[in-house]
């Protein structure tokens, strides 16, 4: 353990990343190889789970015991809810979210998923493509999440088979189309073994394509976000009011997609009015331009009432405008849909009341087959019909992320009980 | 700048400043937390680039164990006139004269008695929301946190009830008495502080470069001889080039040996390091294998 763990990373890209799977997948070894061989554990973790593997009489070091969180999970030998993992290379910073396989498992990967840039669906080659698989690729698709990676791991455990890995690939290929994926890579890997993770290993000389690091740090990540239609949704109006910026007004935000130029002529939404950029402004720099994900302050050449939950867009790049819209619901809460009530919705930065006004259909997440539904449950995913009190601004999922996601709050309890995507 | 040089610097710094601003506008009265150390350092420039040009919409906090190095105690002073900004101290000296913290002896670490400290500010401050510069990255009960991190009216951090946090739609809600902490820097890890220190050119406080001091060589670490930490019976004094990876408590916050005397010494250190951060600077993290996370269930960071 004398290898250097990183060199700097002056000019490293951030990519998210979510792996779905459970236990007997050996996603949590996945997790461990990637660490370890990109040198991202520190001795200390490394000497800490080569005692417990002791304790537990195990032979060689458990790297899965890495992504162990809490003492309650110790206990109980599970996961519980997701945790989130960093380590890079000269590439690249990753951040993994890591979530558990057990029965919350839809939850737990929508919240994982709805930041990531990319997906590892775990695939035993023993087993095939199972229903779990099948709800793993349908939930990144709803999600969107942009690139999917099928992992077919234990290949050890089938000899090593060509065979198997590309039977696996077509039945895998076939049911993905169906879903609106594209983009996907698939890799034959040994996560125990460490083959086609970052290193090749010498066993599976058949396979020609990326390893999963080599994937990982070359991936195309610049056209994940919108870059179209610029999305300014208002956080906070700055307004110093001293004597040297008496009329100065800064509309403080994050470019959700698209870009802006200075001189760039805006629509202020929903109220309409129009004017142009003034300033880009950030701390004590001015921008030129400037472009998703930045957070930044922008000024404007005309004296406006604009106040957070306003949205800035460009004139011609028109998002819509409505009360009631339909939407993917996903529900997190094990309190159940109640219909009849007012809840609390979350849209970029507005929070207003709302109400789930029909749902459509439930979707059966293993055969993908659409139900009736009066109410909904936890883990639940339903087409609804969503009604709120002011109209909204706001853009499909599919197309831009960050104005077509909202979520829905328990006025009573305050918690988050669902997660909606517009369609 | 274009799309090829947002950096995964740019990336954590544009999350930060979004979560800033989403406390600022929906927590009635917030607090960030600023104690001198690096971690605290960054959030205060990432409040700068949030909010300037105006002025913070929110005091700064200190939870003071009095147990703190002098330098970073002045660092902190001086940092907070330069930004000319609200300084609030709340002191644990107050806590142990009120009696509602007991030491076992003076010169006992005081971490864990900062939660106490820190949950009578909140209810004499009525604070709903408290920024810190907590890192997921830090430690395995952290890994689980959520950026905004509810805590019930004693304080409470519940891992197994957490509410879900999506895309960067935060949840900010809390019922009177509730409170919020919130963590903008959740998924920066140590080296990624130390590249925004160097990038930012921030200054910090001298005792994180490297510096000959009189340490006690105890257990798997080095402790810094001061008035609270003196040799026991067999032990002895050293005197080594170290410097400090965190600052908290000086009778539990163990400096490491080292030779990194400017933040680009101490990148390259970091980058070729072995060790965690709290494996190898706080002996108060590894008297269990769960301290960490039974501390934050009673309302610590």
């Amino acid at each position: 353990m004398s290898e250097v763990k990183n060199v700097r990373l002056d000019r490293a890209e951030l990519l998210r990343f979510i792996t779905a799977g459970s236990v007997d997948d050996g996603k949590s070894t996945l997790i461990g190889r990637l660490l370890h061989d990109s040198k991202s554990i520190f001795e200390d973790q490394l000497s800490s789970i080569a005692r417990t593997s002791n304790k537990r009489g195990m032979q060689a070091v458990d790297l899965s015991l890495l992504t162990d969180g809490l003492q309650a999970e110790r206990e109980q030998g599970i996961t519980i809810d997701v945790a989130y993992r960093y380590f890079a290379t000269p590439k690249r910073k990753f951040i993994i979210a890591d979530t558990p396989g057990h029965e919350q498992y839809t939850r737990n990967m929508v919240t994982g998923a709805s930041t990531a840039n990319l997906a590892i669906i775990l695939i035993d080659a023993r087993k095939g493509v199972l229903t779990q698989s099948r709800r793993h690729a349908y939930l990144a698709s709803l999600v969107g999440i942009p690139h999917l990676v099928v992992a077919i791991n234990k290949m050890d455990l089938v000899g090593y088979s060509r065979e198997v890995y590309e039977r696996i690939r077509n039945d895998f290929a076939a049911f993905a189309q169906g879903l609106r994926l594209s983009n996907i890579e698939y890799i034959p890997m040994s996560a125990l073994n460490g083959d086609m993770v970052v290193e090749r290993g010498d066993k599976l000389t058949w396979y020609e394509g990326r390893t999963l690091m080599d994937l990982l740090e070359n991936i195309d990540i610049e056209h994940d976000v919108n870059t179209d239609d610029f999305r300014f949704p208002v956080q906070w109006v700055c307004r110093p009011q001293t004597e040297e910026l008496h009329d100065f007004r800064g509309y403080m935000g994050r470019i959700e997609s698209g870009s802006i130029r200075v001189g760039d002529e805006v629509a202020i939404l929903p109220s309409g009015l129009s004017s142009r950029i003034k300033e880009i402004l950030l701390y004590k720099h001015s921008f030129e331009d400037a472009f998703a994900p930045q957070s930044v302050t922008l000024t404007i050449e005309d004296h406006l009432d604009i106040s957070r939950g306003d949205m800035l867009v460009k004139a011609g790049e028109q998002p819509q405008i409505k009360k009631e819209f339909a939407a993917m619901l996903c529900w997190l809460s094990e309190q159940p849909l109640d219909s009849r009530r007012k809840y609390i919705v979350k849209h970029t930065t507005r929070m207003i009341k709302g109400m789930v006004n029909q749902i459509d259909y439930r979707v059966d997440v293993n055969t993908l087959t659409h139900e009736t539904a009066d109410s909904l449950k936890m883990n639940d995913i339903a087409r609804v019909v969503m009604k709120v009190q002011q109209p909204i601004v706001f853009d499909d999922y599919a197309h831009n992320r960050g104005t077509g996601s909202f979520i829905i709050i328990d006025e009573t309890s305050n918690n988050t009980v669902a997660a909606g995507m517009i369609c | 700048m274009s799309h090829r040089t947002f950096t995964h610097l740019d990336a954590l710094e544009s999350e930060a400043i979004h979560i800033m601003r989403e406390v600022a506008a929906e927590c009635t009265n917030p607090a960030l937390l600023f104690s001198g150390g690096k971690d605290s350092i960054v959030l205060l420039r990432l409040a700068e680039k949030a909010f300037r040009p105006g002025r913070f919409p929110f005091p700064l906090l200190h939870i003071d164990t009095e147990h703190n190095f002098p330098e970073v105690i002045e660092f902190r002073n001086h940092r907070v006139k330069e930004l000319g900004e609200r300084l609030i101290v709340r002191s644990m000296e107050d806590s142990i004269k009120q009696g509602r913290v007991v030491l076992r002896s003076e010169n006992q670490s005081r971490n864990p008695f900062q939660s106490i400290t820190l949950l009578d500010a909140i209810a004499e401050l009525r604070l709903d929301a408290c920024i810190g510069g907590a890192r997921r990255d830090e430690e395995k009960a952290r890994a689980k946190e959520r950026i905004f991190s509810f805590r019930d009216e004693f304080g409470q951090w519940d891992p197994k009830n957490q509410r879900p946090e999506l895309w960067s739609l935060y949840n900010t809600r809390t019922h009177p008495g509730e409170n919020m902490r919130v963590f903008p820097i959740s998924n920066w890890t140590e080296l990624d502080v130390w590249e925004y220190i160097e990038r930012e050119q921030l200054e910090v406080p001298s005792i994180y470069f490297a510096h000959w001091r009189e340490v006690i060589p105890r257990d798997s670490g080095l402790l810094p001889v001061s008035h609270l930490v003196q040799p026991s019976e067999g032990e002895r004094i050293e005197k080594m080039m170290v410097r400090f990876r965190t600052v908290g408590d000086m009778s539990c916050t163990c400096p490491v040996i080292s030779q990194a005397k400017n933040v680009n010494e101490i990148i390259v250190e970091t980058a070729m390091t072995r060790i965690t951060e709290r494996g190898a600077t706080r002996m108060d993290d590894q008297t269990s294998e769960a301290s960490m996370e039974l501390r934050k269930k009673e309302g610590y960071f």
